[in-house]
């Protein structure tokens, strides 16, 4: 028996008014489960990174909601999603956006601090997750030093510093070559999946799909196949 | 808490070029702020030395007299007037005129010089030197050991020198308190020597020194001596009537404000900048950290104490600054008339707060319009 990660019922998104107005979501359904990889694919434009934002608590839905392991995510304060984004989600974002006055430990220890974690504790722990991800000897280097691979596994490191049950991946191998992108998610798959977490990327890229669970197809703002 | 802004700390002082600018553009406003404002207050202190060595409670004067080197004679009879007013202790002359000294040299040197009453010698000075009541010998006078004592040969006491073609000599030399503006030497001595070396017009009391039985007393005195058609001041109502003289009626209060606002523009604006883009560069990581789950609040204590710890440091290191040129130049030139005063550095140091303000309004206002939604698609 699988259990529930999220829970997205008749989710809606549009941006502006009248004429301008763009539906960027329509009316979407859909579950993931813990210890499952959740594809999102489709073409450009078809509103996976506005549903993904939806469902991980940085944007506001317009109509629907969102139970992430049975709560309702947009019935929260803002300062309770804040929270609940902190101890239950982990981004990874395209860009990575990694601080680069920082060093790379330092940046991986950023969830724990804003937890509260001591300084001292906080590197330790990200110096766990280095280990992890195989960067343990560049911790001390700022991330520009780095691969664009190794960034990306230093942004995974930080997304799961803070022991998420839920990951967000959007377009995690836009910047990377065909090669490194799969063995990141290779790697993910092996390493960081467990039976308590729950995966979801969003991609454009075939190359990757060998290691999905289940896919989702998006099409103007709607599902097409899956779930 | 403590960790964010640890977290702060490191993104500004990592990023070395801004935060260089950062400080160099807080410190140099600063530095010109107390460097202005020092100088004016050094002025105003001076301006008014006499004033304030003299120490006398009350001085009667001319209301038309504005600063104490340009007096206004009065008649006898005002110091005779005075001294019936019920409340006054006493009232006693004192001489102030200006005259050119001959040194052994051959060479003119002008002087100031003070004429004490001859039977209180109210007003005297505090001697390194010589006994007072020398003041009395035959052609006696006090030199003042001030910043000016150089221009007099630095004479020693028995030194002769000639004062309007009259002789004198030197029979103390007395402890400088505060030097004057206008860079001459003083010399004391009786109020009878003085009218009689130095010419005068018909009138000869440059100033009456009132000590008043007791400080109830002095609104009564100034009433009477107004009704002489003088005016009655309490020391520090003569010297606020000096200050506001230079301040207001000769450009000086207006130029050294000019002065201080511009710093203060150059340095917010050299401040403002650098934070500003030190912001834009971080804002997108401002935003994963909003996504990832850092409150709005968290955010803002960083860039205050960005911006705070910057405004600190540079106005530690402006003051510094400001201090150790101030020191040096002093060392060099005994006359440089800057002095640092609580004031001014409270005025620097709300400029500074302003500054800090002004940038971090910027910074937070850009961070709390992020959209961590933005952010992530990139
Ligand atoms: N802030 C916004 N204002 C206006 N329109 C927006 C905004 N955000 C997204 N949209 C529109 O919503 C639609 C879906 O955008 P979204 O970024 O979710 O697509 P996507 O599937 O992630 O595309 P891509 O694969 O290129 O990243 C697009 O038509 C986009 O132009
Ligand atoms: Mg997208």
């Amino acid at each position: 028996m699988k259990k529930l990660a999220v829970e997205a019922t008749g989710l809606a998104k549009w941006f502006g008014e009248g004429e301008a107005k763009t539906i960027a979501v329509n009316e979407v359904s859909f579950t993931a489960n813990l210890g499952e990889i959740l594809y999102i694919v489709g073409p450009s434009g078809s509103g996976k990174t506005t549903l993904l934002s939806m469902i991980s608590g940085i944007l506001k839905p317009n109509a629907g909601q969102v139970l992430l392991e049975g709560k309702d995510i947009w019935r929260m304060s803002s300062d309770e999603l804040a929270d609940f984004r902190l101890n239950k989600i982990g981004f990874v974002f395209q860009d990575y956006h990694l601080f680069s006055r920082l060093t790379t430990v330092e940046n991986v220890a950023i969830p724990l601090i804003l937890k509260k974690c001591d300084w001292d504790e906080s590197m330790r722990i990200a110096l766990e997750y280095l280990d992890i991800v195989g960067l343990k000897d560049r911790a001390y280097l700022p991330p520009v030093k780095l691969s664009g691979g190794e960034q990306q596994r230093v942004a995974i490191a930080r997304a799961i510093a803070s022991r998420p049950d839920i990951l967000i991946f959007d377009e995690p191998t836009a910047s990377l070559d065909g090669d490194t992108g799969r063995k990141i998610v290779e790697f993910v798959k092996q390493h960081i999946l467990n039976e308590n977490r729950c995966i979801i990327i969003v991609t454009h890229d075939s190359r990757i799909f060998e290691y999905a669970d289940r896919i989702i197809h998006m099409e103007d703002g709607k599902i097409v196949e899956g779930d | 808490m403590f960790g964010i802004l640890k977290i702060a700390f490191k993104l500004l002082v990592n990023d070395k070029g801004k935060f260089a600018a950062l400080l160099v553009g807080i410190t140099f406003a600063v530095f010109l702020m107390i460097m202005m404002t020092s100088m004016f207050a050094g002025i105003l202190a001076r301006s008014s030395s006499t004033v304030t060595n003299i120490g006398a409670k009350m001085w009667v004067l001319d209301p038309a007299v504005n600063n104490v080197s340009s007096s206004i004679p009065m008649p006898d009879y005002v110091q005779d007037a005075v001294r019936s007013i019920p409340g006054v202790r006493y009232a006693v002359p004192l001489y102030s005129g200006g005259a050119q000294v001959k040194l052994k040299s051959g060479i003119y040197q002008g002087v100031t010089v003070i004429g004490l009453d001859d039977a209180t010698l109210f007003g005297r000075p505090d001697l390194m030197q010589g006994k007072i009541e020398d003041i009395y010998a035959e052609n006696g006078f006090i030199v003042v050991n001030d910043a000016e004592f150089k221009k007099l040969d630095s004479p020693k006491v028995g030194d002769e020198f000639e004062l309007n073609d009259h002789r004198g000599v030197v029979v103390g030399i007395a402890k400088a308190n505060t030097s004057g503006l206008f860079g001459v030497p003083t010399l004391y001595t009786t109020y009878h020597r003085a009218i009689t070396y130095i010419p005068s017009t018909r009138f000869t009391t440059s100033y009456i020194l009132v000590q008043p039985k007791s400080s109830s007393d002095i609104p009564h005195i100034k009433l009477e001596v107004q009704k002489l058609g003088y005016q009655a001041l309490t020391d520090d109502e003569f010297i606020q009537k000096i200050s506001n003289f230079y301040m207001y009626q000769t450009g000086l209060g207006i130029n050294v404000m000019l002065m201080t606002v511009i710093s203060f523009i150059v340095g917010l604006s050299i401040s403002g900048q650098t934070f500003y883009t030190f912001i834009l560069e971080n804002l997108e990581k401002f935003g994963a950290l909003k996504a990832i789950g850092a409150k709005s609040r968290e955010l803002i204590s960083m860039i205050l104490f960005q911006a705070g710890f910057t405004a600190f440091l540079g106005y530690g290191l402006g003051v510094g600054l400001a201090s150790l040129i101030i020191m040096l130049a002093k060392l060099r030139l005994p006359d440089y008339a800057a002095q640092i005063t609580n004031m001014n550095l409270g005025i620097a140091f709300i400029m500074v707060l302003i500054i800090a303000s002004i940038s971090s309004y910027i910074g937070v206002r850009k961070v709390i319009r992020i959209e961590p939604f933005d952010i992530f698609r990139g």
